[in-house]
């Protein structure tokens, strides 16, 4: 909690993009590793509490697969993957993405982005959707990035409920 | 990317409330709804739309929970209701709490594969004591 060197920040780039931004207080090469050595990233990408990060498989290389597999507390499954695109170590990875109940349209393509400043790495992963209609339907669906869309929103509107 | 036990943690209540947010104009319908209550005409005037294109949008907000219709009969004005917008926003605020946690452990993990990196670097410049 010290070390918390950021929060969450959450934006709508374009109509079909949802981007989440978050600082880390480590240099990118290990942020990167972190994201990227399914040994590392299954020990904090877990989701809620109850839940586990039961499959977790990359292979990092243009045109590798990957796998993530989350189980919750009543033995529900939720899976996603897609195939990496691009990946610039360690500053840059685009890959396809797909959730197995695809909540989100079709396939989405993610770029995640780490920029270092000062010992501080910047994440940002962007989330491109197929259209407009899928990414508003991962809003509808309730997927994190799609959430988040609506989330500025309103807030917004809460601020404006406020003032009222 | 992260988990979501949606169907577990969300009410279909939700589900419409989301679906009905999902639309800049109803949500601006709600801002001006926001300031007060507001008839179909008033309503209708900011936007370039027709008058039944609007009371669609309503219809899907009414549904949804988040407006009702007010006393007066003869301008039957809307009126928003603060409860399932509430609800919305609480769930969104565990949501994001949810994904925070994971990055509160990725900030953990950090300062760990730091450590690991100093130490090692300290080994290869031979300053470990024994």
């Amino acid at each position: 909690m010290l070390n918390n060197a950021g929060t969450l920040k959450l934006t709508t780039p374009s109509d079909r993009e949802i981007a989440m931004t978050r600082v880390f207080n480590a240099p990118r090469k290990l942020v990167f590793d972190a994201w990227t050595k399914p040994e590392l990233l299954k020990r904090w990408m877990i989701g809620p509490p109850g839940w586990s990060f039961v499959v977790c498989e990359i292979d990092l290389r243009v045109g590798g697969a990957y796998r993530y597999v989350w189980r919750g507390p009543d033995g529900m499954e939720m899976g996603m993957g897609g195939i990496h695109r691009e990946i610039v170590r360690p500053e840059r990875i685009v890959c396809t993405q797909l959730f197995d109940q695809d909540w989100t349209g079709g396939e989405a393509v993610g770029t995640l982005t780490f920029l270092e400043q000062a010992g501080k790495t910047t994440a940002i992963n962007t989330v491109l959707y197929s259209s407009k209609e899928a990414r508003d339907g991962a809003l509808k669906s309730g997927m994190e990035q799609g959430m988040e869309a609506g989330y500025a929103r309103l807030d917004e509107l809460l601020a404006s409920m406020e003032a009222a | 990317m992260e988990p979501l036990g949606y169907r577990q943690l969300s009410p279909d209540r939700l589900d419409a409330t989301f679906a009905a947010l999902a639309d800049p104009t109803r949500r601006a319908i709600l801002a001006r709804l926001a300031s007060g209550e507001a008839s179909v005409t008033e309503l209708a005037e900011p936007f370039a739309m027709s008058q039944p294109a609007i009371s669609k949008h309503l219809k899907v907000l009414e549904r949804a929970g988040l407006i009702s219709r007010g006393r007066d009969a003869q301008r039957r004005p809307r009126r928003l209701e603060a409860k399932p917008l509430a609800e919305a926003t609480d769930w969104l605020e565990r949501y994001r709490q949810m994904l925070e946690r994971n990055f509160q452990r990725l900030d953990a993990l950090l300062d760990e594969m730091k450590l690991d990196q100093r130490n090692t670097k300290r080994k290869r410049h031979g300053h470990t004591k024994p």
